[in-house]
């Protein structure tokens, strides 16, 4: 009776994660530009990998594959993040996005004042590039 | 840290930085300590004890900047954190789910500016790690100096989701410093929740 409501739960953990990882390749067809897909990338993701991990926790029935699945989830925690900040910054400075999806860009005032201090110490140099590039 | 070193470290360009001492580094060397004992799915002392040496080696050979730790660590505040961070990154989740289907390309966002109350790196990366799986945001840019964030908010359609975002975000913040923040950052924190109608995270 256990066993079957542990499988039960097993595996809709596992129909939901695989859902989720769905959902993050459908963001990324759908999404505007490149700022907003990388929102695909980290959040339903790393719900997705949770439940398959969880799935697989409860289905090996082991209490030596718990850590492991905890680092698993933690390191994906930790890096997930990280690499999106890293992504997402690169394609703001290369100009990676669509502004007319931007109903703010809080960011835009501190960079142009950045800038005309740049070019108030340094003298304008040749010609400076503003067209945003749209994938 | 104190706030001057702070600012010394984030402007030397000079590549030197301060170097943690090994009372520092005890946190992160059990932590290492018990990744080792997780990837040999076995907790045995003699284990244990190999991969408190491995980690010493490591420590020495690839030094890392000291990390900060406030000395204070509330364990049921961690609890609820912890409770809260599930269920918001599930709600998260379902949330990018129901954007990509159904608004797809018409999904709109905004880039907003986010000061935060603590001056702590560790637990500035802490709030930007924690608010990129939860409300729909991530970290486009970081000013170390003023502890200021700029993040690009998914599904934001006017002024007022601008301010829930930021609202959002001054939660989880103030979340995290209930957990583990200082006890000088706890009492402002308590202070200015007392003193209503001071708002914080303005932009400046």
């Amino acid at each position: 009776m256990l066993d079957t409501v542990i499988d039960i739960v097993a595996g809709t953990f596992m129909i939901v994660g695989c859902l989720m990882s769905l959902a993050a390749g459908i963001g990324m067809l759908r999404f505007p530009d490149l700022l907003s897909r990388l929102h695909a990338a980290t959040k339903p993701q790393v719900l997705g990998l949770f439940l398959l991990l969880a799935a697989l926790g409860l289905e090996l029935r082991s209490w030596a594959v718990l850590p492991v699945l905890l680092l698993a989830w933690l390191l994906q925690l930790l890096t997930a993040p990280v690499s999106a900040h890293m992504v997402g910054r690169a394609g703001y400075r290369t100009r990676h996005l669509k502004r007319e999806t931007l109903i703010a860009d809080e960011l835009a005032a501190v960079v142009e004042a950045a800038e005309q201090r740049e070019e108030a110490e340094h003298g304008r140099d040749g010609n400076r590039d503003r067209a945003d590039f749209i994938d | 840290m104190t706030k001057e070193q702070r600012l010394k470290d984030a402007t030397d360009e000079s590549g030197a930085r301060q170097r943690a001492t090994l009372r520092q580094e005890l946190p992160l060397l059990a932590g290492m300590m018990l990744v080792w004992g997780a990837l040999w799915q076995d907790f045995a002392i003699g284990n244990l004890v190999f991969g408190l040496l491995i980690s010493l080696v490591l420590v020495r050979v690839f030094r890392l900047p000291p990390v900060i730790l406030s000395g204070r660590f509330n364990v049921w505040r961690a609890a609820v954190f912890a409770g809260a961070f599930l269920r918001d990154v599930t709600l998260a989740s379902f949330e990018v789910l129901y954007l990509a289907v159904f608004r797809g390309p018409r999904t709109t966002s905004a880039i907003i500016t986010v000061t935060l109350r603590t001056g702590s790196d560790l637990l500035v990366t802490f709030v930007g790690h924690v608010l990129t799986l939860v409300p729909g945001s991530y970290v486009v840019e970081v000013d170390r100096r003023t502890s200021t964030l700029y993040l690009h908010v998914l599904n934001v359609n006017d002024e007022a989701g601008v301010e829930k975002a930021r609202a959002s975000v001054m939660m989880i913040e103030e979340r995290l410093i209930r957990m583990m923040g200082t006890k000088e950052e706890l009492a402002e924190l308590n202070a200015e929740k007392s003193a209503p109608g001071k708002e914080h995270g303005e932009t400046p």
